[in-house]
Order: structure tokens, then C-alpha cells, then sequence
């Protein structure tokens, strides 16, 4: 195999994840190159929605915007923003969305409005987007982020997308429709959730990635998989999709 | 959070959903077919307040309304309310400006894959804006219950979260499954302005490609500013009346402003300017920088005109023409 880079393995991870799956719900950036990946490799029929209203993007290049007219371009479908939400979403159509976040929990909760106080932010970020409504709305959630001990936290600063909120069955609780998120795709491993308690399981390490460093950068105390596992290395075809088709510029590298 | 008991919200509705108020405004709006052209001066003076509720149509750095937005700040607008829906290289203008004191927050700050605009953070950092959270959907709901006159609109969403806890919806409970949802309160502007593919001068407008939320801002707007790359004929409208998305007895004003949402992109017109966005956040870093690069592109400038002419005029647009991706035809 070609050597290949942290992010590359992440991006590759989660587009292997998406087997099987039909529909979904896009962002720009890391998302934007896994869901395409995962069209080019593992699930050929995948339909790529983005909030601006796209179903069926077929993107030749790299979006600079979720409303960029490279993904209208050769779409099946343009419709409103709230239709987009209502119909697809909110109606149950969409079956994985992928969301990231500045931070997360061991409960797999987001964190894009704000670090520190709400009231007097040391940094205000950019808010919910449309990432509040997915979390609670898609079948299934998909987290891809780098691994970095300020962004896996004990206590978010803002809790601005659900995960499985304070775990044990809160969503059904409250009767969210989703599943919540199901997986984190990291640059060094990949998280699954414990089904009854709802808490991130690391469930395996990307080839070359210590069990230490992951540790170090998780900032509470990690439930391990019984049957830790490497995650599968990319194949030189994955490698060549992204490196020469899909971000022949490098900018996922 | 049980289901059993209710969560309040705590931020502030900065716009009440006055729907009783709202259609006496709407039936006292004229329908008289006149000719609703004039200059984006004429229409911001005429049309934009102080204090005002302003929203702005398209999708951040998508078919925005660049010519209104300077024309806001080259007016010193102050005190509106915004509603930061899908907001990007226009909240960028508006915070440079800082010409409103009061957001209803969605998306604000960041300019998606171009990272966050360092003058919207020192403004929303400042303290000097009321932030009211939302989300996508549902601030593109509170406006479609504004456009279909219901007092809210119920959804799933935003429950379990601080984003709830920080907007103004509140929990109720269906009055047929005994579930919670969210209210979504009507949201009117009192302003807002689209930017459109064409129209006539009467206001009747025809948009391509995404229209994302502006089919319902212009139906809950109490004032419409459009701005158009084309005036068209009323004939050429009604050859394709399923692309009119906005009728002329909802606007006020009609701008005829080529290349209008440079430097954003408009769809099968001409892409974005992707140097000139991150001259915008080059400039941003330091407050004396931003301050000369206000002075050079907007203060110092009498219009758009003189600023399209400022970055590279007919010879750049044609470039940026050559990239949009979309092709008619």
C-alpha cells in the first residue's frame, strides 16, 4: 500500500462506512470528500443532499460553499432550504448526515456555537448551522473530526447539537426521531457508542497509531472495545481517487 | 430534561409574531402596477431604518445582495436586528460596518470552507450584540410561518439542547401524540433585500438555480428591496411564470445592479471571487487595515459601479463568468 496521510485514513475510513447506504446528508470539507469517495468506491447508488436545498450532487470539483453550483450542477433535484429540512429531514428520508464540530463529548453531543461563556465568548463560532435539526433528525449520525484533547472534552462549553445527550435512552426520552450519532471518525481511530449506556467505545486504531496517544487526547476516561481492532488501510485506488479526482489540489491532505 | 416537564427558553424575541398586525400591514401594502425602479441609494434611504429588522436574501456568498449591503454601511445604518440565516460574506459586510446591535443567530461568523471572519468575531465578541440562537431549519421555518400567517410553526427540533436554551421557542406538547416540539415563532422583517436573475420594473422576479429560504422571506417581509442583474420586459416573466418566485405587489424597490452579488457567486452568471473574499479576511486581522480597506471599497466609493470598476471591472468579470461552474442550455 501507498503510505498514506492521517487525514487521508480518516476520510477513507468514513467512506467505507457508508456501504450500503443511500442517501446522505453532506457538508463541506472532510464530509464532502468521504460521502464522495464512498460514491466512487463502496456505495455507488449514494445520494449526496446538502442544506441548500441539493439532492443527487454529483460534485466535479470542491465546493467552496454548501451552496456552490458545482453541486447543482448535474444534480436530480433543487429545492428550498425549508423544504430541504422538512421534507427530507424532518420527514425521515435522510439515513446518515455527517456533522463535526469544535467539540464534542464522550456522549457524542457538538459543540459550533461557542468556546467559553455563552454570554461573553472567548471565540464565537459560527452557531447550529444546520447541524441541531440533523443530529436530532437524520436515522443515523456520522462524526468526523481530528482527534485533539480541546476538542474531545468532559464538558462541552455549549451543547449545540444532541448526541446521545446525557446517555441511557435520553433521546428517547424526549422522543428524537434519530438514532444519534453511531460512529467518530478520527485522523488516528475510530469511536462506536455503547448501545445501553450511549458512551463513545473506542473500537479501533488507524495502522502505526498508538493506544497512548489516543488516550492522551480524549479528555475523559476511555471505555475500549473488548476486541480493539486497526482500522483497514486504504487501497492504492481510494489513494488515487482522492489524490488525482476528488482534491487533486491537496487541500484534505 | 424528563419529558415530563417543560423547558423554558431564555433569549429574546427580537421580532414578535404579530400576525393580526401583520396582515393589516400587508392588506394596507399598495398593489398598484407602477414602475418601482430607482437607484440602490434611492431604496436603501427610502426603505432601510435605523432600528429596523433586516434580513438578506440568498445563501451567505451565494446570490447575495452586495450593492444593498454596502449601500447599508456606506449609509452608516445603525441599531438593526439581523437574522444571521446562512450568513457569511453578508454578515462579514454588516459587522464591518456594525450596523446592527441584535442577531438572531443560525449561521453567523464563519464563511464555510474559507474559516471565520476576524471582524465578525471582535464584533460578536464585543458585547455589543443581543444574540438570540437559532438553527438553520428553524429560522427558516419562523419565516415561512410568517409567510403562511400562523402565529408559529411546530417542529422537532432544537429540544435537549443549550441551542434551545438560548433561543426564544418554546416547548409544547401535540395535542394529538402528547409529544413535545418546538414552537417556532413567525419572524417579519421589516426589511429585507434578494437579489435576483431578473425582473420587471413592477418588482415581478424570476430566480435560477437555489432559492434556499428567500420564496418565504419575500412573502414575510414587510419590505422588499429587490436587486437584479436584468430588467426584463413583463412579457419576458410571463413566457416562464413558473420560474417567478416573486410577485410585484411584495416589493418596494427594484435596483438594476449587474454582477450584484460580486463578490459572492451568482448561479449561471459568474462564480465567486475567491482572492477578493480572502482580501476581505486578510484586512479583517487588524482593525486600522480594515478601517482602509472600508475607506477604499465602500466609504470612498459613491456605488457598486465605482467598486466593481476598483477590483478589475469588465476584464475580471469576464473571468469570474468563465468559472461558474452551471451553463444554461
Amino acid at each position: 500500500m501507498t503510505h498514506c496521510t492521517p487525514s487521508e485514513m480518516m476520510i477513507v475510513a468514513a467512506a467505507r462506512a457508508l456501504a450500503g447506504v443511500r442517501t446522505v446528508f453532506v457538508g463541506v470539507g472532510l464530509p464532502n470528500s468521504a460521502c464522495n469517495l464512498a460514491r466512487r468506491t463502496v456505495a455507488p447508488h449514494l445520494e449526496l443532499i446538502y442544506e441548500s436545498g441539493v439532492y443527487g450532487a454529483q460534485p466535479a470539483r470542491l465546493p467552496l460553499s454548501i451552496g456552490d453550483p458545482t453541486l447543482i450542477s448535474g444534480a436530480t433535484s433543487v429545492c428550498s432550504m425549508a423544504d430541504l429540512f422538512g421534507l427530507y429531514l424532518q420527514g425521515g428520508r435522510v439515513e446518515v448526515a455527517f456533522l463535526g464540530g469544535a467539540q464534542i463529548d464522550r456522549f457524542g453531543n457538538l459543540n459550533t456555537t461557542v468556546i467559553g461563556d455563552w454570554q461573553q465568548p472567548k471565540v464565537r463560532l459560527p452557531g447550529s448551522g444546520g447541524a441541531c435539526e440533523i443530529a436530532i433528525n437524520a436515522q443515523q449520525i456520522f462524526v468526523i473530526m481530528r482527534l485533539k484533547r480541546r476538542a474531545f472534552v468532559d464538558q462541552l462549553h455549549f451543547l449545540t447539537s444532541p448526541g446521545h445527550l446525557g446517555g441511557g435512552g435520553e433521546r428517547a426520552v424526549l422522543r428524537l426521531p434519530g438514532s444519534g450519532p453511531q460512529l467518530v471518525v478520527t485522523d488516528k481511530c475510530v469511536f462506536r457508542f455503547d448501545e445501553a449506556t450511549g458512551e463513545m467505545v473506542l473500537h479501533s486504531l488507524h495502522p502505526g497509531v498508538e493506544l497512548a496517544e489516543v488516550q492522551e487526547a480524549v479528555g475523559w476516561e476511555l471505555k475500549i472495545a473488548p476486541h480493539l481492532g486497526e482500522t483497514e488501510s486504504p487501497t492504492d485506488e481510494d489513494l488515487r481517487l482522492l489524490r488525482e479526482e476528488l482534491d487533486p489540489q491537496g487541500l484534505y491532505r | 430534561m424528563s419529558d415530563g416537564e417543560m423547558n423554558t427558553s431564555m433569549g429574546t424575541l427580537f421580532s414578535p409574531p404579530d400576525v393580526e398586525g401583520a396582515r393589516q400591514f400587508f392588506a394596507a401594502k399598495s398593489r398598484v402596477l407602477t414602475d418601482k425602479l430607482m437607484s440602490v441609494s434611492e431604496a436603501v434611504t427610502q426603505f432601510v431604518h435605523d432600528g429596523d429588522y433586516f434580513s438578506s436574501g440568498g445563501f451567505g456568498m451565494i446570490r447575495i445582495s452586495t450593492a444593498v449591503l454596502h449601500e447599508i454601511v456606506r449609509q452608516r445604518k445603525k441599531n438593526l436586528g439581523f437574522a444571521g440565516h446562512t450568513s457569511t460574506h453578508d454578515f462579514e459586510i454588516l459587522a464591518a460596518g456594525r450596523c446592527f446591535d441584535r442577531c438572531d443567530v443560525a449561521y453567523i461568523v464563519g464563511l464555510e470552507v474559507c474559516g471565520l471572519s476576524p471582524q465578525a468575531r471582535r464584533y460578536m465578541e464585543s458585547g455589543a450584540v443581543q444574540v438570540t440562537e437559532w438553527s438553520n431549519a428553524t429560522l427558516g421555518w419562523r419565516l415561512k410561518a410568517a409567510a403562511m400567517g400562523v402565529p408559529f410553526l411546530p417542529a422537532r427540533a432544537l429540544l435537549g439542547t443549550e441551542t434551545f436554551k438560548y433561543s426564544a421557542a418554546k416547548e409544547i406538547l401535540c395535542p394529538f401524540t402528547g409529544q413535545k416540539l418546538a414552537a417556532l415563532p413567525a419572524l417579519y422583517p421589516d426589511v429585507s433585500v434578494i437579489h435576483v436573475h431578473r425582473a420587471d420594473v413592477y418588482g415581478n422576479a424570476q430566480i435560477d438555480g437555489i432559492s434556499v429560504a428567500d420564496w418565504d422571506l419575500a412573502r414575510a417581509s414587510k419590505r422588499l428591496i429587490l436587486t437584479t442583474e436584468q430588467v426584463v420586459d413583463t412579457s419576458e416573466i410571463r413566457r416562464t411564470p413558473e420560474l417567478t418566485q416573486i410577485p410585484y405587489w411584495l416589493v418596494d424597490a427594484v435596483c438594476h445592479v449587474p454582477y450584484g452579488s460580486y463578490p459572492g457567486n451568482m448561479p449561471y452568471e459568474y462564480y465567486l471571487d475567491k482572492e477578493h473574499l480572502n482580501e476581505w479576511l486578510e484586512a479583517e486581522k487588524d482593525v486600522a487595515t480594515l478601517d482602509a480597506f472600508l475607506q477604499k471599497y465602500i466609504y470612498g466609493t459613491q456605488d457598486f459601479a465605482e467598486y466593481l470598476a476598483l477590483k478589475g471591472g469588465e476584464e475580471h468579470l469576464a473571468e469570474l463568468r468563465a468559472r461558474e461552474p452551471l451553463q444554461r442550455g
